[in-house]
């Protein structure tokens, strides 16, 4: 007997829910400028957007695979001024130069990853800053190539035959595009073998090796796909704003790409679209608090890490479902 | 000038440099060695040791030997408290949250002293005003000495702590096994704030001497302090005599880079060095 077409419904979606979340959430990014048709509203969105990408895979580095980067600013201004300088010059095209750039990276972060990635915790966060430290320095300092403190401008945009992805609007889809793939990327990686290890050797490296997860193999695969991510983002940020200067990729914007890490969610891919929102917009709105904001991002990481250390949104889920899972076996006990 | 007075300008600055990192590499070093973290705020004792310099002189009116003594003490305080109020409530044990969290608290700190002193430069004068003194044709700041001879009596006082102090012994003691120190009635707890402190001290003091000499503000801890934390690396992280060793060869390497190389790429020589001491031998020279 076949069952009623509302149980095989339920069927469906059950066993797509992932899919249909990403369909669901397309949706309605598609329908977001029709409510929202301020330009400097949409700018705001597209800022979120740029930032999302770098740091949904921040997140895949340090929320699924326990590893500590202190260095992804680094990545992000190298995509950057790697975009600007060949397209400016009409080496390149953006889109070869967004593709060049990006492998450029790739094999940056596969050379610094494979002696760096033997390290652990602070060793691996030190490491990490050291280089983030080095970029932005060389950024600054090398007046020839990057035009130093004043940085680059005149930056052409992104566009495909003819189509330039030059107002709010047109970038808005171009890179909340580029969001959902990335989101897609990683929720099918983590539901892969490899995410799978990933998962296991944040939990327990010796456990995951004996287990048959190649261990540093991962670690530097999964550090090399974090910095792409960066990198691309970079260079969307460079292609958008057509201006680079080194102000936005020190040391300093790290530490607020794991804050918004930690706002996220600790591995959680949907959070991390919710933590980049968060710490993005809380200066527009609350700008009268200029003064205290600081203190107020550093208030906000330590709080959470005390009292939710998996991050707000994966903690309040996690708290959520097992009051739920609670519940369900109370209310079995008073059946029997 | 010649070649010769040349040299000895850039080894009196390495060498005071090299204390200056040496002293904030104790700091990472001692809280590192009870409590198993790296403290991100030991890059904000720095700064907050020549903040509260600053105000002891200009609003406490002290004399510069009582500013100094007051802005130590300051920041000793503090140190305890980062670790009363910010470290202790986690109980975490994970490296990942416990580093963060040092870095969430070393966001509030800097925030909290852009509040107190503004954003802008500040100045602070040296110990013992401007004078100079001279040797061998290289004209040297008074408080260059005092900075080697502080620093030197501040690594011979934290010897005799360590070794002739119950407070010392007991560091010495939850830093080799924490469950044996509590097993025979250590009270842990006052150990790991007195660590903080310490390394507050550290740091507190390892400000008040370098500010002076070169510029203040509610940041400048954060690259003195990394340099510190590459010092300690290069040395070994967690052993006091590397610590020292490792701050003044990196400090005699930085200046003789910036005299007959570039000065542009001064601070990035630091980086260089833990870059390449993480990538060779992760456990430094005295390791």
């Amino acid at each position: 007997m076949r069952p009623d077409p509302a149980t095989r419904l339920r069927w469906f979606i059950l066993r797509h829910r992932t899919g249909l979340t990403v369909w669901l959430v397309a949706v309605l990014l598609a329908l977001v400028p029709l409510a929202v048709r301020n330009p400097y509203q949409l700018g705001l969105l597209n800022l979120i957007g740029i930032y999302a990408v770098a740091v949904l895979g921040l997140n895949l580095f340090i929320g699924y695979a326990g590893q500590i980067s202190l260095g992804h600013a680094g990545f992000f201004g190298l995509g950057a001024y790697g975009s600007a300088l060949l397209t400016v010059h009409g080496w390149l095209t953006p889109w070869p130069a967004l593709l060049l750039t990006a492998a450029l990276v790739a094999v940056l972060a596969l050379f610094l990853g494979l002696p760096t990635l033997r390290l652990h915790g602070h060793y691996l966060a030190m490491a990490t800053l050291g280089f983030n430290y080095i970029v932005h320095l060389v950024l600054v300092q090398w007046d020839a190539v990057t035009g130093g403190p004043s940085g680059i401008s005149g930056i052409p945009p992104l566009g495909v035959a003819g189509f330039t992805f030059d107002t709010e609007l047109r970038f808005f889809y171009l890179v909340w595009g580029g969001v959902l793939l990335g989101v897609t990327a990683c929720l099918n990686l983590m539901r892969s073998g490899v995410g799978r290890g990933l998962a296991a050797l944040a939990q327990d490296e010796v456990a995951a090796a004996t287990l048959g997860v190649h261990v540093r193999r991962e670690k530097v695969r999964v550090f090399v796909l974090s910095a792409v991510f960066a990198a691309v983002a970079g260079s969307l940020y460079a292609h958008y704003y057509h201006y680079v200067n080194p102000d936005g990729f020190s040391i300093f914007k790290s530490l607020d790409l794991v804050i918004m890490v930690v706002v996220g969610g600790l591995g959680s891919v949907w959070g991390t679209l919710l933590g980049v929102m968060v710490v993005t917009l809380l200066p527009y709105y609350l700008e009268f608090l200029e003064a205290y904001f600081d203190l107020i991002h550093g208030l906000v990481l330590v709080l959470i890490l005390m009292f939710l250390p998996q991050g707000l949104v994966t903690g309040l889920w996690d708290h959520l479902r097992l009051t739920w899972a609670r519940r369900r076996v109370a209310g079995r006990g008073e059946a029997s | 000038m010649n070649g010769w007075t040349d040299l000895v300008q850039f080894l009196f600055a390495g060498i005071t440099a090299g204390a200056i990192y040496a002293l904030v590499a104790l700091g990472f070093g001692v809280v590192h060695n009870t409590m198993g973290i790296v403290n991100f705020t030991q890059v904000d004792f720095v700064s907050l040791g020549g903040m509260l310099l600053y105000s002891a002189l200009s609003a406490g009116g002290l004399p510069a030997p009582a500013a100094v003594a007051a802005a130590v003490a300051g920041v000793t305080l503090i140190g305890a408290l980062v670790e009363i109020l910010g470290v202790r409530p986690s109980r975490s044990e994970s490296h990942l949250v416990l580093i963060f969290l040092t870095i969430g608290l070393s966001i509030i700190l800097r925030g909290l002293m852009k509040l107190i002193w503004g954003k802008n430069r500040l100045a602070v004068p040296p110990l013992a005003g401007e004078s100079v003194w001279t040797l061998g044709g290289a004209t040297i700041l008074t408080q260059t000495v005092w900075i080697v001879v502080l620093t030197a009596l501040a690594i011979v006082a934290l010897r005799w702590f360590f070794r002739h102090t119950d407070l010392g012994l007991a560091m010495r003691a939850v830093a080799t096994n924490e469950t044996a120190a509590a097993v025979v009635g250590l009270k842990v707890w006052r150990v790991k704030a007195a660590s903080f402190a310490l390394a507050g001290a550290l740091g507190g003091l390892a400000g008040a001497l370098i500010t002076p000499i070169t510029t203040l503000a509610y940041d400048v801890g954060v690259l003195l302090g990394l340099k510190g934390f590459a010092a300690a690396i290069l040395g070994g992280f967690g052993s006091f005599p590397g610590a020292i060793v490792g701050g003044l060869i990196l400090g005699l390497l930085e200046s003789l880079a910036a005299g007959y190389l570039s000065s542009a790429y001064k601070d990035v020589l630091a980086f260089v060095v833990l870059m390449g001491v993480l990538f060779v031998r992760p456990r430094g020279l005295m390791g």
